[in-house]
């Protein structure tokens, strides 16, 4: 089977998967399936920039916030386009920066591109306070978008279809990834990150791949922040800060850097581990500043566990196990 | 007259200086089509600074590097494998993270002709030119006879199999001019065999740059060397006459006259 049908029956059926699992739980929790659809996509477009070029990028929440803002600014400036142009310009804004960092990076490594795009994340969030009135200062943008279709109104709950819509973009840009990760072009990222020079020998343009991958990964992130924002009718500089950018790299080393599967697994970690956290802090009746940085904790706690246990991540645990089951059975 | 006297690389008076040391020093040589040229002299005598030369890796001070009658300038290493330039470096450069098959994919790069975007998108070109690529990278693992090994990561092989690698990546793209830097280094004498075998077999296909410390095997090996001693050419010819001149034996026996 081409990989093209088998990644899109893939897609189709995680698709079916979703809207089935949507009609049997309450609207809260749909919110709470749509944001780990929209952090799926955060977290692999960074699990392919981070795994298969090596570029380890600390501010990826950057890319989020560009994609956030600008669904805000379009559906408060211009309600009359449809939802899906504006994660369309969501993406484009959010990859016009991505490769801009990217050609930047290109000539960064290790400690110092890390240093580079933490900065970004740090920087960009602060840049709502400087346009108040534009961008609505420390309490970001308020809205609300009605993309429910006329023939839907009354018959779908509001928060079912945004989870479908959430789902469905994030699994068609994980059908590009997948595509990107099986193909030539994933091959050349590993070969660069293993040995540049080598790579370069064989005709692959080094700077080139990487600044792609940049830009590929900004992609993601600029559609999950659009989707974030489309979601939850917000756009805050709260919701970007630099925790966010750290806590989507850790989702990535959870799951299994590089694999896609495992970016599923960080994103699930990313929602539940913190909303869990925030529950049991509730429950216990914390002071409010140790309930505020006890989801924090917990992640990090469960990071650290999981690196010293599982080197591969999750993903790399459940390979094992299935290549186990298949040989046994052979 | 066969068509191999007709010359493909030329170095014409090439010197390279870094800081205060002359790696090397108005070298010419010229690399006719179809045959094995070998470059050999003591450690640190230029041969590696010399394949840089050619591959853009270092800049020339003075000189010249002729491909046929085209001068290439500011060459970029990516753009060897357009111009038809195969290399494997000292060391083996092998990517680890990919399998052995998926390293010489990687080496036949410059047949692929799908876009990015064609790969991005599935496009069925694009799944087409990766078939025909792996058609391609089987056929040179089967000529090498590593292609059991299609499948594992280099770094769990012998080193025999992996120069093998190496060496199957650089012919995968089909070069006129195949620059091998130590490729006999680490091997044993059986292996050392084959590779004699099999890079004389080559020359049909290609021309054969080849830097080598292994004496008896260059003389074997090569129809013409070029013998380099402080970053200067002083020996120049067929196996034969190199092996026979004074200045040679001086340089690699250390013996005054
Ligand atoms: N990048 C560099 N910077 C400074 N000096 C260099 C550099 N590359 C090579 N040299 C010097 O140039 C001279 C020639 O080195 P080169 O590596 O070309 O020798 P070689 O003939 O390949 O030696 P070997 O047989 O040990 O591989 C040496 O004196 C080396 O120290
Ligand atoms: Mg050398």
């Amino acid at each position: 089977m081409p990989a093209l049908v088998r990644h899109l029956l893939w897609a189709l059926l995680a698709l079916v998967l979703v809207v089935a699992l949507s009609l049997v739980i309450d609207p809260f929790t749909n919110v709470r399936l749509a944001s780990v659809g929209y952090y799926l996509l955060a977290v692999a477009g960074l699990t392919v920039l981070t795994g298969l070029t090596g570029q380890v990028s600390l501010g990826h929440g950057a890319f989020l916030f560009l994609g956030a803002y600008t669904v805000g600014l379009l559906v408060i400036h211009a309600p009359a386009l449809p939802i899906w142009v504006d994660l369309l310009a969501a993406a484009a804004v959010s990859g016009i920066a991505g490769a801009l960092t990217g050609a930047a990076a290109a000539r960064l490594h290790g400690p110092y591109l890390a240093g580079a795009t933490l900065a970004l994340a740090v920087g960009l969030p602060a840049v709502t306070q400087r346009f108040p009135e534009l961008l609505g200062g420390s309490n970001g943008l308020g809205f609300t978008v009605s993309s429910l279709p006329p023939g839907l109104v009354g018959v779908v709950p509001t928060t079912r279809w945004q989870a479908w819509v959430v789902w469905a973009t994030a699994l068609l840009a994980l059908v590009v990834l997948a595509n990107l990760t099986t193909g030539p072009l994933g091959r050349q990222m590993r070969a660069v990150r293993d040995d540049e020079v080598s790579a370069a020998l064989a005709g692959v343009r080094v700077g080139r791949t990487k600044v792609l991958a940049f830009l590929i990964s900004a992609v993601c992130g600029g559609l999950a922040g659009g989707l974030q924002a489309f979601l939850l009718g917000t756009a805050a500089p709260g919701s970007f800060t630099p925790a966010l950018s750290l806590a989507l790299l850790a989702a990535v080393v959870l799951g299994g850097t590089g694999s896609l599967w495992g970016a599923l697994w960080g994103a699930v970690a990313l929602v539940y581990l913190q909303a869990g956290a925030e529950e049991f802090a509730h429950g216990f009746d914390l002071p409010t500043d140790v309930a505020n940085f006890l989801p924090q904790a917990v992640y990090g706690v469960v990071l650290i566990v999981v690196v010293l246990v599982l080197p591969n991540g999750v993903h790399g645990v459940l390979r094992k196990f299935s290549r186990r089951r298949k040989e046994s059975t052979v | 007259m066969r068509a191999s006297s007709a010359r493909l690389l030329g170095v014409e008076g090439v010197t390279v200086r870094f800081g205060g040391v002359t790696a090397l020093d108005g070298v010419s040589l010229d690399v006719a089509a179809g045959t094995v040229h070998g470059v050999i002299g003591p450690n640190g005598a230029g041969k590696t600074t010399l394949f840089n030369v050619v591959c853009g890796f270092v800049p020339a001070a003075e000189g010249a590097v002729m491909l046929r009658d085209k001068r290439l300038r500011r060459t970029r290493p990516h753009d060897l494998a357009g111009l038809g330039i195969a290399r494997t470096v000292q060391g083996l450069g092998l990517f680890g993270g990919l399998t052995v098959l998926e390293n010489v994919l990687v080496g036949a790069r410059g047949h692929q002709r799908s876009s990015a975007l064609g790969a991005l998108l599935g496009l069925p070109g694009s799944a087409r030119d990766e078939r025909r690529l792996a058609e391609r990278a089987e056929a040179v693992l089967a000529e090498l006879d590593i292609a059991r090994w299609r499948g594992a990561l280099p770094g769990v092989l012998p080193h025999g199999v992996r120069k093998r690698v190496a060496l199957a990546r650089a012919l995968v793209a089909e070069p006129e001019l195949l620059m091998l830097d130590e490729p006999a280094a680490g091997l044993s004498e059986v292996e050392i065999e084959d590779l004699v075998a099999l890079l004389r077999g080559l020359t049909d296909r290609t021309s054969v740059l080849l830097v080598e410390h292994h004496m008896d095997m260059v003389m074997r090996v090569c129809d013409h060397i070029t013998v380099l001693d402080f970053g200067r050419v002083i020996a120049d010819g067929p196996p034969a006459v190199v092996r026979a001149d004074p200045a040679v034996l001086t340089a690699y026996l250390g013996t005054a006259g």
